[in-house]
């Protein structure tokens, strides 16, 4: 009886799973080994060797490293003290909200608020800095990343924050333990798998990126993913669009497994 | 008890101005009789009346908000079940591929799941239009819900289980009773990142749509073509005062339900 | 668990709910089933007034949709799934389509108002005889500029945009055969070059104007071009036309080592349901005074003479919109050069993309 039960979950998981992850996975792969001409061949993928891939998949590494930093930076304290407000629900919605406005329309905002003549600008002249072009530049790039994975980091931790028994925080404040002691040996051990959780949800999607490297950043960045997307719907070269795709899936693998959480094993 | 800092609150202060600020930059210039986003001429609601008239916006908007509230209450159930069946996996390995299997979903690039869906649909047979798209904001939601719940159930104690096993709770009376309370935060965060996603996703739309059935993303994308129109500011901001009317009535009355409930210990 | 199933069940009700009003709304607007045709074109290239006028004269209801390049377009039509009944792509993209089998020939007995197209653009080498599309609209490739930002110099050729003093002031439209183009035309090369020892020389040459560059995009261009956020932009005819009626401190230019001249037919895809109604639908817009509230709307040059004649003399006497023949004699309309060409292009563009300053 137990058992039926349990393999009645399976049943639509796995269905899902079978058509909408394997069926994809298999269908890149298959594509990922023929050229432009429907030949099998193995040269998409020694094409992802050449200089100008390498340098766009370090260059995707080093931004897709520091979005994630950057979110981690802002979404953990945010998290923290939306846990120790009274409104933490409410305050919680109101970080998720945003989100629910188009993305394309927030980046319309952006290129606004960060143009020569925008308000970002204008603030810039008042304070007494002056105009500066912020638009098209690496920070205005990482800036509207950061502002876009915001909930994804934030939301897990929170979950793992909100759970953390607050008579372990006291207690060790109690035995003399400084803030900042208490959180490296306290709050952040306890909270690991939220910050993990998190960094898997912003790192890899941050790898892939488009649209907003044309809108924010003037094609000045170059992702795997506006790679993938010219690809796919400009050259119609599937076949290294997939290739580049089967990368990023290894890739994803390979986090995974290095963030992974080792210690159920114990049990 | 504690000392009340000042730090916490302008932080956090700080933070929600960054998140709304490119909203209010929106809604500010949905009133511009200028017509454009850069110089703000005069104050006028024509944007909002031209909005009012237009039908075929109006049901690109409820066909965006079905979509997502489709998509995001299936993806939740089967995303629950699917974190209730890795968590009962034995099998290390097979939990660990199952796990990797249902986060490739959320990493792949937009495109590469847009692209392979459209052949999926081919071959199946399916027309592309409404089916396709719930199809395809359900298949990717779901990995973001199983992510949401997974650690709510892993924490969730197994003596707690075991002891109301042994007190003679059936397997579904622990579903309900036990385990489904417990993880019912994670199954709410759950369900609002898949109305995120939803309501978000252009990418993947825009490959599977097709026979005129548009939500707002993929209409708006086309729109842009001409640098935007501030009716759509209009519209945005409509829809974000309508979600944070939601949020507040759905604040108030969870915050009800909940002293309520707190009264009445544990009835339920 | 009574409040998850409460939460649930509200929330498939309302989706319902909405389900049930867009219902009521699609009948209200006469969309049930039957005489539609859905129409698949470029976004904002058409005067939709003109939409309503041809359902009202036909009693047709039109189901119109949108695509932003002819590969994001072909991939909809080549995959089936959907059944598109007019689709307006460009010449190198009607000749992929032909090639491939996905178009259905036009009657021309059903369209009788294609005796108001210039000769000029009919029985072009995309597709002899028109056999399967109907011309739309044409343009070029240029350089709009912003006189008050030049101080008064002008700009004439593609050589004149790498200027030390044009530091990060130019905008690149994304797209890898009009700015490859742009680099094989300042070299004086052929824009449908394929040597690929001159693809390279013009991406090195591209490569020198990095400094120059502010940013390559899309169809915002239009904006940043509007809001003076840079002061030269490489766009196509339509863009230029629009922007100048708003601010008159632009101007347009076809380069004179040559540029690109192109073409969008209406053709009708293989996968039409309602072949008669495409006709009709193509007859209505080449009718002359349709064909003119269109030109009007978009921008772009219209291939219909008689539209011509209803329209202002100013604007069909502009040279930088309506080159005679003898201007378009060093315009080059783009061939369709293959997939592996059309990958080295893109591969070299890709390259220059992320050269870096």
């Amino acid at each position: 009886m137990e058992n039926r039960a349990r393999k009645l979950y399976l049943i639509p998981y796995v269905l899902w799973i079978g058509l909408f992850v394997v069926t994809p996975i298999l269908l890149v792969v298959y594509y990922s080994f023929f050229d432009l001409n429907g030949n099998f061949t193995v040269a998409n993928y020694e094409k992802l060797f050449t200089p100008v891939y390498i340098k766009m998949i370090l260059s995707s590494f080093w931004y897709a490293f520091l979005i994630t930093a950057f979110c981690l930076l802002i979404a953990y304290p945010a998290a923290y003290f939306i846990t120790k407000s009274k409104y933490k629900q409410l305050l919680l919605l109101l970080i998720i909200l945003p989100s629910w406005i188009n993305l394309l329309l927030k980046a319309y905002a952006f290129l606004g608020i960060f143009s020569t003549y925008g308000a970002a600008n204008s603030f810039l002249e008042a304070v007494g800095i002056g105009t500066r072009q912020i638009l098209f530049t690496d920070f205005s790039f990482v800036f509207v990343a950061v502002y876009i994975f915001i909930p994804f980091m934030l939301l897990p931790i929170f979950n793992a924050l909100d759970k953390l028994n607050p008579t372990l925080i006291d207690a060790s404040r109690d035995l003399g333990a400084s803030a900042w002691i208490t959180f490296q040996k306290v709050v952040f051990p306890l909270t690991i798998d939220g910050v993990k959780s998190g960094v898997q949800a912003v790192f890899i999607p941050a790898l892939s990126l488009f649209m907003i490297t044309r809108l924010i950043a003037g094609n000045r960045v170059i992702t795997l993913g506006t790679a993938i997307e010219q690809h796919f719907l400009i050259t119609q070269d599937w076949g290294m669009g997939s290739a580049i795709a089967v990368f990023l899936i290894i890739t994803m693998v390979v986090i995974m497994v290095v963030t992974g959480t080792r210690k159920r094993g114990v049990q | 008890m504690k000392k009340k800092s000042l730090w916490p609150k302008v932080y956090l202060a700080f933070v929600f101005i960054v998140l709304y600020a490119p909203i209010f930059y929106l809604t500010f210039y949905s009133f511009n009789s200028g017509g454009t986003m850069n110089d703000f001429e005069g104050f006028t609601l024509d944007w909002y009346k031209e909005l009012f008239q237009d039908t075929r916006l109006l049901i690109i908007v409820l066909n965006t908000i079905i979509i997502a509230l489709l998509s995001a209450a299936i993806s939740t159930i089967i995303g629950v079940l699917g974190a209730l069946a890795i968590v009962y996996m034995k099998k290390r390995a097979a939990k660990n591929a199952l796990l990797s299997l249902n986060n490739v979903l959320i990493v792949s690039p937009d495109v590469i799941i847009g692209a392979s869906f459209l052949i999926l649909f081919t071959i199946i047979g399916i027309k592309l239009g409404f089916t396709s798209v719930l199809l395809s904001h359900v298949a990717f939601s779901i990995p973001i819900v199983v992510i949401m719940v997974l650690p709510k159930l892993q924490e969730m104690s197994l003596s707690l289980i075991d002891a109301a096993r042994d007190l003679g709770a059936s397997h579904w009376d622990v579903l309900s009773k036990v385990i489904l309370p417990y993880i019912s935060p994670g199954i709410f965060a759950g369900f609002f990142l898949a109305l995120t996603y939803s309501l978000d996703d252009f990418a993947v739309t825009f490959f599977v749509t097709g026979n005129g059935f548009t939500t707002l993303s993929v209409e708006i994308y086309s729109l842009a073509r001409r640098g935007i129109s501030l009716n759509i500011n209009a519209l945005s901001t409509l829809l974000f005062l309508f979600t944070i009317l939601l949020v507040i009535g759905y604040y108030f009355i969870t915050k009800r339900n909940g002293r309520t409930a707190g009264a009445g210990g544990g009835n339920e | 668990m009574n409040k998850l199933i409460r939460a649930f069940v509200a929330v498939f009700a309302v989706a319902f709910l909405l389900m049930y009003t867009v219902s009521k709304l699609n009948e209200s607007e006469g969309k049930t089933a039957g005489n539609t045709l859905t129409v698949f074109n470029w976004g904002d290239y058409i005067d939709a007034e003109l939409i309503d006028q041809f359902e009202k004269e036909t009693g047709i209801k039109v189901i119109y949709e949108t695509f932003d390049s002819n590969e994001a377009m072909m991939t909809k039509i080549e995959q089936g799934g959907t059944a598109y009944d007019v689709a307006v792509p460009s010449e190198y993209a009607i000749d992929k389509m032909k090639k491939a089998n996905q178009l259905l020939p036009v009657d021309h007995s059903k369209i009788p108002n294609l005796k108001f197209i210039d000769e000029r653009f009919m029985n072009l080498a995309f597709d002899p005889g028109n056999k399967y599309s109907i011309p739309y609209f044409w343009g070029t490739v240029g350089i709009l500029y912003n006189k008050d930002l030049m101080k008064g110099k002008e700009i004439t050729a593609w050589n004149d945009l790498w200027g030390p003093e044009l530091r990060n002031e130019i905008l690149l439209v994304d797209g890898a055969r009009e700015v490859m183009g742009m680099g094989l035309n300042s070299l004086h090369y052929s824009l449908n070059d394929t040597n690929k020892q001159h693809l390279i020389e013009a991406k090195e040459k591209l490569d020198t104007l990095t400094p120059n560059i502010k940013a390559i995009v899309g169809d915002e261009i239009r904006m940043l071009m509007e809001n003076d956020e840079a002061t030269i932009g490489v766009v196509w005819s339509g863009t230029a036309s629009e922007l100048m009626w708003k601010k008159e401190n632009l101007e347009y230019v076809v380069p004179e080592e040559g540029s690109n001249l192109w073409f969008d037919n209406m053709v009708i895809p293989k996968t039409a349901k309602n072949v008669e109604a495409a006709h009709k639908f193509i007859n209505f817009m080449l009718d002359p005074k349709i064909a003119t509230q269109n030109t009007e709307y978009v921008g772009y040059s219209t291939p219909n003479k008689k539209a011509l004649e209803y329209m202002p003399k100013e604007i069909v006497s502009d040279e930088r919109f309506y080159p005679d023949p003898e201007q378009t004699e060093r315009l080059e309309v783009y061939e369709n050069l293959g997939p592996n060409m059309l990958a080295y292009y893109n591969e070299l563009f890709l390259e220059f993309k992320m050269h870096k300053k």
